[in-house]
């Protein structure tokens, strides 16, 4: 974990080009969302309020950075080149050891990622303060959570490599799905019920990024507040033991180039 | 002109030569403007007006927006690779070639998967025209047809001048997106969703106003709720004028101040 903090913190200048591009994606959303508020003409859309919408999407554009969405192929580059080989001589497991510098990478982007948007943001717009104080420690449970089954669900795509060699296919269709079912476009709310639902119960991605968002903005009653989380929890414990699935299924089959 | 187009030809070639990576490219290219287009419908199913435009309305703002940026990103898009070969010191290479380094480098990467992606924005663009109420007059049709093109130049500008920031801050990073991708989703709504120093920032100083909306607003017929005047809309694919000299200005500075990576 260490090592993933220490990594990251290397990379400073992009860090303040990351930050700032995702500043400035959220004066467009937010903007684009309150006037979709301004439009409807009633108090609330989709349970939202504009403090509501606002927080949303500027506690969204500083969690990006830190569930990661997109942007990862370290595994899949190890794959390709041979280099996982040293990855399965080392006495912890691969899964376990790429988790671990995930999440040090993750605290690097709470500290300098996720900051700078989630207070540039109330500056401008209004800002929704938690009314319940569970709510802050279940958001804090909720955005572990989510970074946890991110890596998940980046590590299966990458993992595809073991097979694929050229994983750009994958990633594509990974980058499209995450970002419009995951919430980052707008709050999966807006669609129908009949829509929400299944996508919700039957898939990861609104666990990804608008279960911690819906969370922080209490647009549910404490028990279903707690409920998003379970499913969030049992998700995050499918997709790890899918992951180890996956790896041991590709390690019998690995075979590494090289002369 | 034949230097050209032997290193197309080459791209060509070498691009299709993957059957199938290139089909995949193809299509999940179309995808990535789709969901744009599917967004604008998701939240007019919340709501009936953004900005003071109706779903037909806004679809002709976001249909511009998308033929144009598509297009231009196909052309022009894949310069932001001069990072890479700043840093890397590959850029050599293409300036000790008897051409243009601009031309080469865009001919160079030129990404033909993207072709897909420029079609499908004209056809938003052609479909979204046709269901907005528009009366049509050959003064419109000639601005329906110049106003995308302008836009097309634009963008390309924009793309060339992100894409110089890299000469001054090698690790610029992903901060060219914030106008490239943001210029593109600024364009995408009515400017009248923004507001206050954002906007004018956006849509006035570095112009992105020009390239969708007001020129939507003029083949439309409707008044600026903003208040500038309705000529504005006529004139307003010129601005690609002030782009292009702006970033053949920044380009030529850029290479200029290019020293290689040494050894």
């Amino acid at each position: 974990m260490g090592a993933g903090f220490r990594r990251y913190s290397t990379y400073r200048q992009a860090t303040v080009a990351g930050a700032f591009t995702n500043t400035v994606f959220g004066f467009l959303r937010c903007y684009v969302l309150l006037a979709v508020a301004a439009g409807a003409g009633t108090a609330t859309v989709a349970g939202y309020d504009p403090a509501r919408l606002a927080t949303f999407v500027w506690f969204g554009q500083g969690l990006l950075a830190v569930v990661l969405l997109w942007g990862w192929t370290e595994l899949a580059d190890r794959i390709r080149t041979g280099d996982v080989v040293a990855d399965l001589l080392r006495p912890v497991h691969p899964v376990t050891r790429y988790l671990a510098t995930d999440l040090g990478r993750a605290g690097h982007a709470v500290v300098t990622r996720f900051v700078p948007p989630v207070l540039i943001g109330p500056l401008f717009f209004p800002f929704y303060v938690p009314h319940r104080w569970t709510t802050v420690p279940l958001f804090a449970v909720s955005v572990l959570l989510a970074t946890v089954l991110c890596f998940g669900c980046r590590y299966l795509v990458n993992a595809t490599g073991y097979w694929l060699l050229d994983i750009r296919g994958p990633m594509i269709l990974w980058a499209l799905v995450s970002g419009v079912l995951g919430g980052l476009y707008f709050p999966l709310r807006f669609l129908p019920d009949a829509l929400v639902v299944p996508l919700w119960v039957l898939t990861p991605l609104p666990s990804l990024f608008q279960t911690p968002l819906d969370v922080l903005v209490e647009i549910d009653p404490t028990p279903r507040q707690l409920w998003l989380v379970v499913l969030q929890a049992a998700w995050v414990v499918l997709v790890l033991v899918l992951c180890r699935v996956v790896q041991r299924r590709a390690e019998r089959r690995l075979v590494v180039q090289g002369g | 002109m034949r230097a050209y187009w032997a290193l197309l030809r080459g791209q060509a070639r070498s691009q299709t030569s993957y059957r199938l990576s290139f089909g995949i490219d193809l299509v999940s290219n179309v995808w990535a403007t789709a969901l744009d287009v599917f967004t604008v419908f998701v939240l007019f199913a919340v709501t009936r007006t953004l900005g003071g435009l109706d779903l037909h309305e806004a679809l002709v703002v976001t249909g511009m927006s998308a033929c144009a940026f598509a297009t231009g990103d196909m052309l022009v898009g894949n310069i932001e690779r001069i990072t890479l070969y700043v840093r890397t010191g590959r850029f050599d290479a293409v300036l000790v070639r008897p051409l243009p380094a601009l031309p080469q480098l865009v001919l160079l990467d030129l990404p033909l998967h993207k072709l897909s992606r420029a079609a499908f924005g004209a056809t938003v663009y052609l479909v979204a025209l046709g269901a907005a109420d528009i009366a049509w007059t050959p003064g419109r049709a000639l601005l329906a047809v110049i106003a995308p093109v302008g836009g097309v130049v634009f963008f390309g500008a924009v793309f060339v001048v992100t894409a110089s920031v890299a000469f001054w801050w090698t690790e610029s990073g992903e901060f060219g997106n914030a106008f490239t991708y943001g210029g593109r989703d600024f364009t995408s709504y009515p400017v009248s969703v923004y507001s206050g120093w954002f906007r004018n920032a956006f849509a006035y100083g570095l112009g992105f106003a020009f390239v969708s909306y007001y020129p939507a607003l003029a083949l439309l017929g409707k008044p600026d709720p903003i208040g500038l005047p309705g000529w504005v809309g006529w004139i307003a694919p010129l601005v690609a004028l002030p782009a292009t000299g702006a970033a053949a200005l920044i380009w030529r500075a850029g290479i200029r101040r290019y020293t290689s990576t040494g050894s």
